[in-house]
Parts: structure tokens; C-alpha cells; sequence
């Protein structure tokens, strides 16, 4: 894995184009992560053509596009788990709270601590319900039996799943349905407190009812946590973010809150997405 | 739903500063993160270090055998008289006895092998399938010493009954049961390489009126060819490996002979025969040991190779 | 014009058929050949041993005497050649197999270490026998007690243990690592944690199977110059030792000079056949509880 960092004479014009962003938005919302022309290549592919992006403090930011136009990738950037690929190589830079996590000296244990992750499908730890919240904690070294108890007790009531478990907490996370499932990952990436939670299509492979159950949670969350989700159901995104990002082809295309985007898009091709033209 | 969750901010953990204070902690962390894949790598090498090993061990003292043995002699000649006044070491007879022991071994595993491959794979149903494959298991997992004892205090006796020449310790009995051994081998690899041809390929030939029977023979059967070849051929290299059932039943005649009612030595054998007699080291016979154990090992280094090589490159690609 | 006539094509289809069932009956006949042997060969083992089963034959010393024989001797000497072929094996095969599977990266020096093992796993089991004979017995000066057996023994089986080991660590899904990835967790923690104990019964049935090869054993074992009557215990792994298929061997050799030998050598073969028949029913056993759900 190598990281390229391009020079950083480029970097002031970057601040520059996302300051005009902000003034777009016409809030005065603390930025979490800054991405600043960034480009990246899985082998000689490149999956994202310098995109420029600022995710918001709090606010739920919705990435939508076509299967395969890089919004996973660029997720999975931002808390760097696309290094699991082999052969990834990016430019540009991505700031989050105003260090550059691409830079090679940045730990990603410690970024990942900060930026939790909820994935596309649910993926307990084939443990008990409680060791799989127990398990973030642990590993970064809270082993007080108490402390831990009060932890997973915190994080499942914080994902609504509390009263569901709370009676089966040493049976295996396998018994679960796919929607409690789902909401035990997300209590479990809650279990280290992130400050931002990254979730890679969350509910697609789950039913309407348990669907919905989610999407309420991510509106409880956002109180407490940044959240980028991606999302391949627009109504999702429109029911759920207040920003939005139309990425196709690895290109930004359009980047407003959810409801002009969904209202007045400026561009024709988020208006053909929207509209359902293609993808 | 909301009810429930309110939590307690007074019993509430600060998680955030508890990570923060073990942030000092992951200093060692990161140093077993290092030291680790280096003492994985040791590990790791310990297998190349066998090999080493093995090469080093056989190619040295070979090569003190050939000081005092010539390799024409020993690849030449047809007499092995180690513990005679004027020794000779010829390995012939010894190469002549595992190769006659393995063909009479193929000749047994090699129709069954594959006649089983194509019943389980074509014939059998899910059920009969599912009862017969582990009960084959149980025959692979039969040591081989049992299979020697099996050799000579059964298969031998029932022999001479039908054929009256045949002597007490011969190659014919242990070939067979060699064979027999080998049978769960050959027939699980092939039936491997059969059940990995795809059904369309099947169902086309079905579809046109060909019984099983010409499916299994114009279509299945060449078109896992190449499994069922090298299934073979890593039978053979296990028969020319296998040691208790010839030391057993076959006796330490070093007969140059092609007369399978007799008795005949193989190479494997014949290590045996020399290490348990406690040939003193530094002697010819000792080294003669590791010059017959390094063509053994050559032998089935082909055998293996030839086997990769040939489910590699003939792979067929559906 | 009719390139086919059906008349005949009918007709033919008859003998066809008939050639179908006839060699169908043929592959059944050849599937169950293997079986009757085991059958047989099981049969007779059993009518000649169980008789010469006691106590006295389980719990006594070894003696030319048939009728005073016992293998105790033999069935603790398998017992410490495990308690050293375990460790050893379970240690280097599992640890290697975390390496290739999860540390090496996917160049020339992996494939190197990959083609090695599946040329060692094609390597008779004599030739082991002669390695440990020339380092373990001869060039470390152990002579040939437990350890030197029971490390000759861990390098004969230890390419199954790797293999079977990797293709358990394979099994593991990739989204439990990302998960633990995801939460913060470096390499090593998402190994030990997360990945080894989902990839834990697979590679526990895999080293079962392999040590039930172990102890089946008895080439290696012959070179290393395990004597054929041994009186006293093994109590340890520093000890002069013989195992049960070394028994097997030198009474079946011997049984043309004592007939009852040979009934001796059916008697440990029962034994030596009930400890592998619950080896493997362990194996199973694991295989199936923790077969998982994800």
C-alpha cells in the first residue's frame, strides 16, 4: 500500500474551493472531514476523480450514485479500510479535524477508533451478543468487567436494541434476525464512542419493517454523532440526510443539502438519477 | 421504544477519555505489531528448513557412497549383495521390485479407483453418496502396517491356495494390497475432477439420448482427464513410498527377478532392513542407505511434480 | 432424405440400455470391492484378537511369552510420542499457516514457501524416518528416545497440518476481519481474536486427522531403530519408547516362528483401530458442533 501525497503548495487553493462550498450552504456547520482533491486508483483503475467534499458535525450526509461510480470506495477512505485492497493508490488529501489521514505517518487504528463503521451487510463477530460490543472496548484495552458491562448496556440502548437482548446477552450474535443483527454492529461500533460513523448501504440487506427501525436510529444518532451513509435507495436519502452527494463514473457531480439537491438539482445528471433516467 | 432509553448520565462511562488513557499502552502494541510477522516468518520456515534438510542429509552422505561406490555400479548393476565379503551394490533390483510392486498396485487401484470415481460420481444417488464416501474415508485411514499385517497373515495364504508356486514372502500380495490402499485415493481425486465438470456439460449429452454410460465415456471422462491422470500418477508415487506392506509380506530377496510369485526387495524395504540392522556408521552399507533413499526421493519428487504439472496446465477451464 | 433412421436408432437403443445397467452393476461391484476388503479385513482382526483382550493384555509388560504379553509399554509410549507431536505440530503448522495465509504477500518468496509444502507433503514417510535418524538421532546425540521420535513424527505430518489449517483460516469470512478493522483493532488483534478462534475447529479437525496419521506411523519409526522388545515404561519424553504399530510389526514378522504372535499383533491392531476410530470421532464430533452459522 502506498499512499502519494501530493505537494502541499496545492493545499491553500483546495481550503480555498471548499471555503466557496461552505458559503454555498449558507450555515455555519464545523466540518468533520475535508476532502480535498482526491484521486484514487485500484491498481491502473482510477475509482475517484478529485473529488472535493466536507462532511458536516452532526448532520447526516447521504452519498447515492449508480452501482460502481465509487461511493463505497470513497467511504471506505475515510477511515482508510480501503488499504485493505491490494495495490490502492491515492492523491490529494483528507482532513479529518484538520489532520491529513492519508499521510502515511497518520495510525489507522486510531483514525478507525474515531471513524466507526457500519457495513453493507450485517457482520456480528461469531461471539456472544455481549462479547461482540465488549469487543471494541477490549481491544483498546478496558478490561474492568464493570466498565464493560456498563458500556454494552450504553451502546444497546443507544442502537434500540437493549430491550430486545437484554435477556440473552451470552447467546450467540447468530440467533439474532438480520435486522437486530444490523442494529447489535451498530451498538457495537457505538461501544468505543466514535465521532463520526461511516455506513455502507446499511439497510439493503434487510427487510421494510427492520428498515425503517434503522432509519429511525440514524435520525436518534445524528444527535450525538456525524454520520456519511451511502445509500443506493434515493427516497433513503431523502428521507434521511440533510446533505447530499451525487457521485458517477468516481465524480463528484453535485454536493448540496438534501433538500435542493432532491428539489432543484443544477445538474442534468443528478436530475436524469433522480428522476430515475439511468442507474 | 423511546421510554427505554434514556440513559443514566451518572453511571454513564466516559469511553472516550478511558481510550485516551490507554492511548500510552498501544506504544507495545505496536511493537508486537512489528516483532510479530517476523517471528511468524521463523515459524514459516522451519517447513523450508525440513527440505533443506532432507537435500542436504541425502546428497551429502550419497555423495560419500559414491566415493567408494561407483555410480555406474550403482546405477548398473543388477546385483545387491551388501553383506556379502566382496559387497556389490547394484540398485536394480531394488528399482525392479518398486516398480513391479507399483504397477501390480495400479493395476488394482487403477480400474477400481476410477470405476468407484464414476459410480459415486455419476451413479450413486445424494444418499448412497453420503454413506459410502466416509466408509472409503475409514479405508484411506487404515495405517499401513495394519494393511501389511492384512498382507501377509491373509492375502498371502489365500494366494497360495489358488496359486501353488507361490512362495512364502513374494511381490504379488503386498502389490495387491497396495493397491487396495490406494483405491480411496484414486477414486476421491477422480471423483473430484468428475463432479467439477459442470452439469450443463452432462445435461447437453443427456438431452440427446446418450445413456449415463456414454456420458461417463464421451464426455465426463475426457473432460476430467486430467484429474484422473494425476490422481494416478500420485498413486504411483505412493506406491513407490510405501514401506510397511512390502518390508512385511515381500520378504529381502534381492533376486533380480520378474517373477512375481517370488520374493522381491523394493528401495523403501530395503531401508528398512539396512537402518534396523544397525549398520555401523561410517560403513558402505550405511551409506548405501542414503544413496538408495535419495533415488527413492528423486522418484517421487517427479512423480509429484508430474502430477502438479499436469492438473496445472491442463486445467480445463469451463 | 433422412440422414437418421429412427428404426434403427431404436433398435440400438435396447443393447444401449442394457450395456448401462449391465456396467452400472460393474462400478457398484467395483465401489463396494474396497468395502468388502475392510470388511474382511476388519472380520478377521477382530475374531483373532478380541480372545487375547484382558486387562493383563492392556496393563502388562512386553514378554515372549504370548500368553504373558502386554502393551502398556507400547500404548504409553503412543501416548508420549502425541504429547510431544501435538505442541510441536500445532505450534509450527498453525503458526505457519497464519503466515501464509495472512502476513506473506503474494509474491515468489510465498510461493516458494507454498510449493515446498505440498512437495514435502508428497515425500515418503521413510525418508522422514532418515532425517530424524541423521539430525535428531544421530547428529543431536538423542538417541532414539519420545522427543526424537515424536519430532520426526510432528515433520512427517506437519504439511497436512498447514494445509488443513489454511484452508480453515480461508474459511473465515473477510467481513469479520473488516469489522474488527473497522472498530480500531491492529492485525494481530483482529488475528488472535477474531480470526483464529472462528478458524479454530476447522484447523483442530484437520491437526486430528493428521495425528491419527502419526500414530498409525510405523516406517520413520523402524529407521530410527525402536527396538522391537522394550521392557521398562516410558516415563517421559527423554525415555527409550515403542509405540503400538512397532508391536504390530515385530510380531507379524515373528509370526511365522510363534503362531501366536500373530494373534497378538490382531489384538494391538484392535487397540491401535479403536484409538484412531475415537480420534476421528472427535474430529467429527468438533467439526459438527462448531460448525457455524454465519
Amino acid at each position: 500500500m502506498s499512499l502519494v501525497i501530493e505537494k502541499k503548495g496545492k493545499d491553500k487553493q483546495m481550503n480555498h474551493n471548499a471555503d466557496r462550498m461552505n458559503d454555498t450552504n449558507k450555515e455555519n456547520n464545523k466540518v468533520v472531514f475535508h476532502t480535498q482533491d482526491l484521486n484514487l486508483w485500484y491498481n491502473s483503475t482510477q475509482a475517484l476523480k478529485s473529488i472535493n467534499l466536507p462532511i458536516y458535525e452532526k448532520k447526516v450526509t447521504a452519498i447515492i450514485g449508480p452501482s460502481g461510480c465509487g461511493k463505497s470506495t470513497y467511504l471506505k477512505t475515510l477511515n482508510r479500510m480501503v488499504e485493505l485492497v491490494q495495490g490502492v493508490k491515492t492523491s490529494g488529501t483528507i482532513t479529518y479535524r484538520y489532520k491529513n489521514i492519508l499521510d502515511r505517518s497518520f495510525k489507522v487504528e486510531e483514525l478507525r477508533t474515531n471513524v466507526g463503521m457500519v457495513f453493507q451487510k450485517p457482520n456480528p463477530f461469531p461471539k456472544s451478543i455481549y462479547e461482540n460490543i465488549a469487543y471494541g472496548p477490549k481491544i483498546h484495552g478496558i478490561k474492568n468487567k464493570k466498565i464493560l458491562d456498563q458500556i454494552v448496556e450504553k451502546s444497546l440502548r443507544g442502537a434500540y436494541i437493549w430491550d430486545e437482548v437484554k435477556d440473552r446477552l451470552k447467546e450467540n450474535a447468530y440467533g439474532l434476525s438480520g435486522g437486530q443483527q444490523q442494529r447489535l454492529c451498530i451498538a457495537r461500533c457505538l461501544a468505543i464512542e466514535p465521532d463520526v460513523i461511516l455506513m455502507d448501504e446499511p439497510t439493503s440487506a434487510l427487510d421494510p419493517k427492520s428498515t425503517l427501525k434503522v432509519e429511525e436510529l440514524i435520525q436518534e444518532l445524528k444527535k450525538d454523532y456525524s454520520i456519511v451513509i451511502v445509500t443506493h435507495n434515493m427516497q433513503q436519502a431523502a428521507r434521511i440526510s440533510d446533505y447530499t452527494a451525487f457521485l458517477l463514473n468516481g465524480e463528484l457531480v453535485e454536493f448540496s443539502d438534501t433538500n435542493t439537491l432532491f428539489s432543484t438539482p443544477k445538474d442534468k445528471r443528478t436530475e436524469d438519477y433522480i428522476t430515475g433516467r439511468f442507474g | 421504544m423511546k421510554a427505554n432509553n434514556h440513559v443514566n448520565t451518572e453511571s454513564t462511562v466516559q469511553v472516550r477519555k478511558l481510550l485516551e488513557k490507554n492511548k500510552n499502552s498501544k506504544n507495545l502494541l505496536a511493537i508486537g505489531e512489528k516483532f510479530i510477522p517476523k517471528f511468524l516468518l521463523l515459524i514459516a520456515l522451519v517447513s523450508v528448513l525440513t527440505t533443506i534438510g532432507i537435500v542436504v542429509t541425502l546428497v551429502t552422505e550419497t555423495f560419500e557412497f559414491f566415493q567408494r561406490v561407483s555410480v555406474a555400479e550403482f546405477f548398473t548393476g543388477t546385483i545387491l549383495k551388501p553383506l556379502s565379503q566382496n559387497p556389490e551394490f547394484g540398485i536394480l533390483p531394488l528399482i525392479n521390485g518398486t516398480i513391479i510392486s507399483s504397477i501390480i498396485a495400479m493395476l488394482v487401484a487403477g480400474p477400481i479407483g476410477i470405476m468407484t470415481a464414476v459410480y459415486l460420481s455419476e451413479y450413486a444417488t445424494d444418499r448412497v453418496r453420503r454413506i459410502l464416501k466416509p466408509m472409503l474415508e475409514l479405508l484411506a485411514g487404515i495405517p499401513t502396517i495394519v494393511y501389511g499385517f492384512f498382507a501377509f497373515t491373509f492375502v498371502t495364504p489365500l494366494l497360495r491356495e489358488i496359486i501353488p508356486g507361490l512362495e512364502a514372502t513374494n511381490i504379488l500380495s503386498p502389490g495387491i494390497v497396495m493397491g487396495i490402499m490406494i483405491i480411496p485415493m484414486i477414486a476421491s481425486l477422480s471423483e473430484d475432477a468428475m463432479s467439477s465438470v459442470p452439469n450443463a456439460m452432462r445435461e447437453g449429452a443427456l438431452a440427446l439420448g446418450a445413456t449415463k454410460l456414454e456420458v461417463t465415456f464421451r464426455v465426463i471422462i475426457p473432460a476430467a482427464l486430467s484429474g484422473i491422470i494425476s490422481s494416478f500418477v500420485l498413486g504411483i508415487s505412493r506406491a513407490i513410498g510405501e514401506t510397511m506392506i512390502v518390508t512385511i509380506a515381500s520378504g529381502s530377496s534381492k533376486n533380480f527377478t520378474f517373477d512375481i510369485t517370488q520374493s522381491m526387495q523394493t528401495m523403501t524395504a530395503y531401508i528398512v532392513e539396512v537402518s534396523g540392522g544397525d549398520a555401523p556408521a561410517g560403513s558402505t552399507i550405511y551409506y548405501s542407505l542414503y544413496a538408495v533413499a535419495m533415488t527413492l526421493f528423486v522418484f517421487t519428487l517427479i512423480m509429484n511434480i508430474i502430477a502438479r504439472y499436469i492438473s496445472k496446465r491442463f486445467k480445463e477451464e469451463y | 432424405m433422412k440422414y437418421i433412421d429412427a428404426e434403427k436408432v431404436k433398435n440400438k437403443m435396447g443393447t444401449r440400455l442394457i450395456l448401462n445397467n449391465i456396467l452400472k452393476s460393474v462400478f457398484l461391484l467395483a465401489t463396494l470391492f474396497g468395502l468388502i476388503v475392510l470388511a474382511v479385513l476388519i472380520i478377521r482382526v477382530l475374531t483373532e484378537g478380541i480372545s487375547y483382550i484382558d486387562l493383563n493384555f492392556l496393563t502388562g509388560k512386553l514378554s515372549t511369552n504370548p500368553d504373558r504379553a502386554g502393551i502398556m509399554g507400547a500404548i504409553l509410549g503412543t501416548l508420549w510420542l502425541m504429547a510431544v507431536v501435538v505442541p510441536v505440530t500445532m505450534f509450527l503448522g498453525i503458526g505457519t499457516a497464519i503466515y501464509n495465509e495472512l502476513y506473506a504477500s503474494k509474491g515468489r518468496f510465498q510461493q516458494i514457501i507454498q510449493t515446498n509444502i505440498a512437495n514435502l507433503a508428497g515425500v515418503p514417510s521413510i525418508v522422514y524416518g532418515i532425517l530424524g535418524m541423521t539430525i535428531f538421532v544421530r547428529a543431536l546425540d538423542f538417541g532414539n528416545i519420545v522427543l526424537a521420535g515424536g519430532l520426526t513424527m510432528s515433520l512427517l505430518i506437519l504439511p497436512i497440518v498447514i494445509v488443513s489449517s489454511q484452508e480453515a483460516i480461508r474459511a473465515v469470512p473477510q467481513h469479520f476481519s473488516e469489522a474488527s478493522y473497522g472498530l480500531g483493532a491492529t492485525k494481530w488483534q483482529t488475528v488472535k481474536n477474531i480470526i483464529l478462534p472462528a478458524a479454530l475447529p476447522g484447523i483442530l479437525t484437520g491437526t486430528i486427522l493428521a495425528l491419527s496419521r502419526a500414530i498409525g506411523e510405523t516406517a520413520p519409526l523402524v529407521v530410527l531403530g525402536i527396538p522391537a522388545l522394550l521392557l521398562p515404561f516410558p516415563g517421559g519424553i527423554f525415555d527409550k519408547f515403542t509405540v503400538l504399530p512397532m508391536q504390530i510389526y515385530y510380531w507379524t514378522i515373528d509370526s511365522s516362528l510363534v503362531d501366536e504372535y500373530a494373534y497378538l499383533a490382531s489384538a494391538t491392531i484392535i487397540v491401535l483401530l479403536v484409538m484412531l476410530f475415537l480420534l476421528n470421532s472427535v474430529a467429527i464430533i468438533i467439526r459438527n458442533k462448531f460448525q457455524q452459522r454465519y
